[in-house]
């Protein structure tokens, strides 16, 4: 009891002392996340951002951030208690904190938003985002290489653009490859649910799959794949730690740059609500190490990953909607404002999208 | 050695009142441990978690936001737990009520009318109220068990919304994302002091809902009906009391308080319909119930007790830098003292000797003849 209450007394100490160091005048960074960060997919790679950011500007800045922050009235109050202490500029980083994000904006002009994945801009408020789907084209290849049986498995979260983009991506890549590519698709309705997500992995994997992919954001269907023998990929972050044997690649959001960008920007009174969406090309979406291949199949994958980052889209003609009819004629691009509002498949996938 | 609960003969006054302030005292103890071994002040913590809270106005409002919801469906699910029905289904009806309360607004955007707020307010009720009456029909009609039917229920709720939101009520010019049109100004549930924060007409539902139960419940016949009919359905049958009926009652008065939460929310905070509208309100209104003691007035500060530790926790992750995990925990810390503080009331703890023989363990013999 006697040594508790020593080590209580000098930890009130250090940390009072700690807080009469703190400066006044840093720029404070703050950072609103989804899931929690240890889910070692999507919000841990917004960290890993925010911890390059603060590496890299140093005694400049100071971060804060909120975690595991459901959509809707708790994210309003989120936005809100980060301006009110003194953020000075605020990252959110999932769709559904959209709304919030405007409401907050608007009542606090002088703070700097940025929200990633979103489409609402405002004086105050940019948007930023990533082209996933490049490296799921690059996937898609590598599971139609690899697949022996010439099936996969998808396990996806919600049929918002986003994930519409990243399977029609994957299908894509795929049928460069084997025309007769087959899909199967789950949805488990959730962004982070391990149990789930490693629920459908299983399924999906009883129906034939031997390789799987995912756009939720825990390591669940990977780790599933390495008991299992099969094959896999990481998702938002590189997850070889939890699968040696499975993971092929994994599509890996690497948002560091662009956060010390913004804040530098912010730092200088440089900083303008702006539209980005950065891709293979800008380091934002990278693939970890091919590993778990044949070289031949490397060798591929890095001539497409190549390609891509050279501004060749995967989604160039010609390529057809799920129903057969016609939606980019031969050698046609297809723009960003279709691709930002997806919402069908393209031919070949065998499912229907929830409407 | 093992440990044994057994009852007491009699509960004391004494310590039925003091229970709740034991908890607290025992919580700041482990509380305090468990930060200085995380090397933060526990002063600083505290006073973080508990008072930087409600030292600001704005967060005064954020409270009674997060309050509300809470203390309206803990209320209704006192009565139906002091009439020993078990609805756990809350966060269903609580749906539902999001639901049906969204019919004018969605279906017909442009009608604007002093009149839209208040049937999107008794469309909430009554879809809720309805909710809940299927587990009362199955228990009545067939006498299935309602814990299974209503928890199951939740997740028919959440399916519903979610197909409702993606398909037939999806905003046309929402990018096909999953979400219905925004309401307009005359389905939106007023602030009610909007120059100094969000706080809405929901918080006062919830109080005048707390103070109609608590005198339905203490002061009139039908409380007294349910009260009877919950200890001991025989002596409510005697005193010509229906089950059947009661057990619509309870169910459809917590539906109805449930769905209006619901409805609340929607029209209040959120605005529109989204695939999810309750981050688990339905089952924190549970551990509000019991923390109220099922005691309308009791859950009001009980609600107000949870809605302080989330706001507290989010204060604790932005100034202290702990992770949202260690504020959770310590919200365990503080339902595990206060349940225990109140289960000590009831019973106190027995040691019992591994080797002694247990009074009632039947001899041998006895089975052998059994067969």
């Amino acid at each position: 009891m006697k040594k508790l209450l020593i080590a209580l007394m000098t930890t009130a100490a250090g940390v009072s002392l700690a807080a009469n160091a703190e400066a006044a005048d840093k720029l404070k960074a703050c950072w609103v996340y989804v899931g929690p960060i240890g889910d070692f997919g999507y919000s841990y790679q917004h960290d890993q951002g925010r911890l390059e950011a603060q590496k890299e500007l140093g005694d400049k800045i100071e971060t804060a951030y909120l975690e595991n922050v459901a959509e809707g009235p708790d994210a309003d109050r989120a936005f809100e208690r980060l301006a009110r202490e003194n953020c000075k500029m605020i990252f959110g980083t999932s769709f559904g904190f959209m709304d919030s994000m405007v409401k907050v904006a608007k009542k606090f002009p002088k703070v700097m938003f940025e929200h990633a994945t979103g489409y609402k801009t405002a004086d105050n408020l940019g948007v930023y985002n990533a082209r996933f789907y490049e490296g799921r084209y690059v996937m898609g290849q590598i599971a139609a290489k690899v697949s022996k049986k010439g099936v996969a498995g998808y396990i996806v979260s919600f049929p918002i653009p986003e994930v519409v983009m990243g399977i029609d991506a994957f299908m894509l890549g795929a049928q460069s490859v084997n025309p007769n590519f087959k899909l199967k698709i789950v949805w488990v309705n959730s962004w982070f649910d391990p149990g789930k997500e490693a629920d459908a992995a299983k399924a999906l994997f009883d129906q034939g799959a031997d390789i799987i992919t995912q756009h939720t954001d825990s390591t669940a269907a990977l780790q599933v794949a390495e008991e299992r023998g099969l094959h896999g990929f990481g998702q938002s972050s590189d997850m070889i730690k939890f699968a040696p044997k499975a993971q092929l690649t994994a599509n890996t959001d690497n948002w560091g740059p662009y956060y010390v960008k913004r804040i530098k920007e912010a730092l200088d009174g440089t900083w303008k609500p702006d539209n980005v969406w950065l891709g293979i090309k800008d380091g934002a979406v990278e693939l970890s190490p091919f590993t778990n291949m044949p070289d031949d199949v490397k060798a591929m994958a890095e001539a497409t990953k190549k390609k891509i980052a050279d501004g060749w889209n995967p989604f160039t003609g010609p390529v057809a909607k799920q129903d057969g009819s016609a939606w980019l004629k031969d050698g046609e691009v297809a723009d960003d404002a279709t691709l930002l509002g997806l919402n069908f498949y393209v031919k070949g996938i065998d499912d229907k999208l929830p409407q | 050695m093992r440990l044994e609960l057994v009852k007491r003969p009699q509960r004391s006054a004494l310590f039925s009142a003091l229970s709740p302030f034991i908890a607290f005292v025992l919580t700041m103890i482990a509380g305090g441990i468990m930060f200085a071994l995380l090397g933060i002040n526990p002063f600083t913590a505290f006073n973080t978690y508990f008072v930087s809270p409600i030292s600001e106005v704005w967060q005064l409002h954020e409270l009674t936001i997060k309050a509300a919801p809470l203390i309206l469906i803990a209320v209704g699910l006192a009565v139906c737990y002091r009439a020993n029905i078990w609805n756990i289904g809350a966060e269903g009806q609580f749906i539902l009520g999001g639901i049906a309360g969204s019919i004018i607004p969605v279906m017909f955007p442009t009608f604007e009318s002093p009149i839209v707020l208040p049937l999107c307010l008794l469309l909430g009720m009554v879809g809720g109220a309805l909710y809940a009456a299927i587990p009362a029909l199955l228990k009545t009609r067939f006498n299935t068990n309602e814990i299974l039917t209503s928890l199951m229920l939740v997740y028919v709720a959440q399916l519903f919304l979610d197909w409702m939101v993606r398909g037939p009520w999806r905003d046309p010019q929402g990018h096909g994302f999953p979400q219905t049109v925004l309401f307009n100004n005359s389905a939106t549930l007023p602030e009610l002091f909007p120059d100094s924060g969000r706080a809405n007409w929901g918080f006062v539902f919830a109080l005048v809902a707390a103070v109609a139960v608590w005198l339905l419940m203490s002061k009139m016949l039908k409380g007294f009906e349910v009260r009877v009919l919950g200890s001991s359905p025989r002596a409510g049958r005697f005193a010509g009391f229906s089950f059947n009926r009661m057990v619509f009652f309870a169910f459809m008065l917590s539906g109805a308080l449930a769905g209006l939460a619901g409805i609340s929310e929607v029209t209040g905070a959120i605005n529109q319909l989204q695939p999810t509208i309750s981050p688990g309100y339905g089952f924190t209104a549970i551990i509000v119930a019991f923390l109220g003691r099922l005691n309308p007035l009791g859950i009001v500060a009980a609600g107000l007790v949870l809605a302080l530790t989330y706001l507290g926790g989010e204060a604790a992750q932005t100034a202290l830098g702990i992770s949202d995990k260690v504020a959770r925990v310590f919200q365990g810390m503080l339902l595990f003292f206060v349940l225990g503080c109140d289960t000590l009331i009831h019973y106190r703890i027995r040691l019992v000797g591994l080797g002694a023989p247990k009074p009632d363990a039947v001899p041998a013999p006895k089975l052998e003849e059994a067969h």
